[in-house]
């Protein structure tokens, strides 16, 4: 056996899955004013504009984590999981995932790493699904046991069984996105990037695909950066939420953190008799339907709402909750970052 | 090596699987292929009977020979890359191909392969019928027709390299068609498609022995027709493989600087 330094072995085992510093990525697009005049002057000088899609964002993954990456559109994901899996060349900054720069696009790297585009397909369309999987196989180089375990796996877990000898033309969106996955994970990654996995899927369809990449997270230790605007999905699968906003870090941490920190209000629902009194006095009315009243109270007030809600009225039932995701989500994006 | 069979092997399967859904597609760029051709066959033959029965060493049997080998030489080694290769940027389907631990030059050899295999025996009856229609003259010289098979390999192979070089083009201008049409003006004259080349004017002849044109096409089928004798014939293998070196080179360098473009623009 090959001497190995433990200082290495410390070093690659705190390694983390993914590195990103203060990653930046400018696009140069070519301007022009509208016109014929304006179109012959381009010819001769070009004036062109720097766009930063992603301005100077920094983050580290641990192996095995599942990230949930938010943003509104534009905000600079796409670019971001671009550069992540080696399809962009980033303008400025430290990236590394699994130790590697992903632009060199080494097959080594290749082979460890996948990314799956919700609203673009890589399958052959004509056709079954079997057959992309037999070439997949072939280029990624997978043993031929592992393949057939990995395959019986993900047909399990997916449901694939039917669907596997049907030219894929013939499939539904929802089917054809569930033998996209397959397709891009027999080799195993063991980085995933998810940019909108769910997008345009029934409801029941979204909870198996959610459910099937939190097992295959447990199964085998993979690292998950996911994006949705479905947040269903990221309260399903994500602790850890990742925001960014005109390409740059706007939260970092728990998803109860980001609620914490985004919102100024609480909701009190409280159970009465019936909507006969006067509950603006505590605070902003929602609604009241057969008693049920939702209030919106200032965070810090909540205590002291709750305390006189309890003394002044027959109350029957009372809740505080948080404001549904969706609604922090709409709050901060529409912060403007300074 | 074994991996990369078992690569083509599959690619095979796949690219045959959806070829055959397009049948109808299939043979319309075949007909392409027989008229092309054919066009040149009928009016080189009406020049030599009215030239009585020869022009410049090609006797009208020996014309229809010509062009009827050149259809299949042609065929065989014609690639349709450059005209998809714009698409792939554009859409930036080309994005999947380089996700993938493999270069993407492979699935289109395969691709193109799994064509010809498909389409061959179509353009051989073809070739039996104008052999009936036009009476050529073929002259059987055995070592000519064993050093063909690796004249028309690596003819295909130096058609194939160059213009998938020529296609990475679509990394740097939208007007890929513009310079795809000077390559395909060049190619007609120079490879011996639109005559034999020494029927052609002297210059036209050299510039055809300097540029690659002639050792995709023109040089294997003067080859199999029995016209080159055994230096000929060697020189033109070593043009050949100094041509297949060029251009693995080429393509080497093109490709990489054209995907650092890709993924500077947005992939």
């Amino acid at each position: 056996m090959p001497h190995i330094p433990q200082g290495y072995i410390w070093e690659v085992a705190t390694l983390p899955a993914i590195h990103i510093h203060d990653l930046r990525k400018t696009y140069v697009v070519s301007e022009r004013e509208a016109g014929a005049r304006a179109a012959l002057k381009s010819l001769l000088h070009r004036r062109t504009q720097e766009v930063p899609a992603v301005d100077g964002i920094s983050f580290d993954l641990a192996a095995g984590e599942i990230v949930g990456f938010l943003g509104p559109n534009g905000a600079g994901k796409t670019t971001t999981l671009k550069m992540l899996s080696g399809l962009l060349h980033p303008t400025a900054g430290e990236l590394a995932v699994l130790g590697r720069v992903p632009w060199k696009r080494e097959k080594a790297f290749l082979r460890q790493i996948t990314l799956v585009m919700g609203q673009r397909n890589q399958l052959v369309w004509d056709i079954p699904p079997a057959d992309s999987f037999e070439l997949n196989r072939a280029i990624y180089r997978i043993p031929a046991a592992d393949y057939r375990h990995t395959l019986e796996e993900l047909t399990g877990l997916l449901e694939l069984g039917p669907l596997l000898r049907k030219p894929v033309r013939n499939l539904s969106l929802g089917e054809r996105m569930k033998c996209e996955i397959a397709a891009a994970l027999l080799h195993r990654p063991q980085v995933v990037f998810l940019d909108e996995p769910t997008i345009g899927l029934d409801v029941t369809m979204q909870r198996r695909i959610r459910s099937f990449i939190a097992d295959y997270n447990r199964r085998y230790g993979a690292t998950v950066l996911l994006t949705s605007h479905y947040m269903a999905d990221v309260e399903a699968l994500c602790r850890r939420v990742i925001v960014i906003h005109h390409g740059r870090l706007l939260f970092d941490g728990e998803l109860s953190g980001l609620v914490r920190r985004f919102t100024a209000h609480k909701t009190i629902v409280v159970q009465l008799e019936d909507c006969e009194a006067d509950l603006r006095d505590y605070g902003e009315v929602i609604s009241c339907t057969d008693g049920r009243a939702i209030l919106r109270v200032p965070k810090a007030e909540t205590a002291r709402v709750t305390e006189r809600l309890l003394a002044d009225l027959p109350v029957m039932d009372l809740t505080v909750e948080d404001p549904p995701i969706e609604e922090v989500i709409e709050q901060v994006f529409a912060q403007e970052v300074t | 090596m074994k991996g990369l069979v078992d690569i083509y092997v599959q690619q095979f399967k796949t690219t045959l699987a959806s070829q055959l859904q397009y049948r109808a597609a299939l043979f319309i760029w075949l007909i392409g292929h027989i008229l092309e051709p054919l066009v040149f066959l009928v009016v080189w033959s009406a020049v030599s009977r009215s030239n009585g029965g020869s022009v410049g060493g090609f006797s009208t049997g020996e014309f229809a020979a010509y062009f009827i080998v050149l259809m299949i030489v042609n065929h065989l080694t014609f690639t349709w890359i450059m005209f998809e290769y714009e698409y792939r940027v554009r859409q930036g389907t080309l994005s999947f191909a380089l996700l993938l631990p493999i270069h993407p030059i492979h699935s289109d050899i395969a691709d193109n392969v799994s064509y010809k295999l498909i389409t061959v025996p179509a353009m051989l009856l073809v070739a039996a019928l104008l052999g009936v229609a036009f009476h050529p003259t073929f002259r059987i010289v055995p070592w000519a027709v064993a050093a063909f098979i690796p004249a028309l390999i690596m003819a295909f192979l130096v058609r194939f390299l160059v213009e998938w070089t020529l296609a990475q083009t679509a990394f740097w201008t939208t007007r890929v068609n513009a310079a795809n049409q000077v390559y395909f003006v060049l190619a007609l004259f120079l490879s011996g498609q639109i005559a034999p080349l020494s029927l052609l004017p002297a210059p036209i002849q050299v510039a055809a022995v300097i540029l690659p044109f002639r050792w995709m096409i023109g040089f294997p089928v003067e080859l199999l027709l029995g016209r080159l004798t055994p230096v000929q014939a060697l020189t033109g293998l070593a043009a050949q493989a100094a041509w297949l070196a060029i251009s693995l080179i080429l393509l080497r360098i093109v490709w990489r600087a054209g995907v650092r473009v890709y993924s500077a623009v947005g992939a």
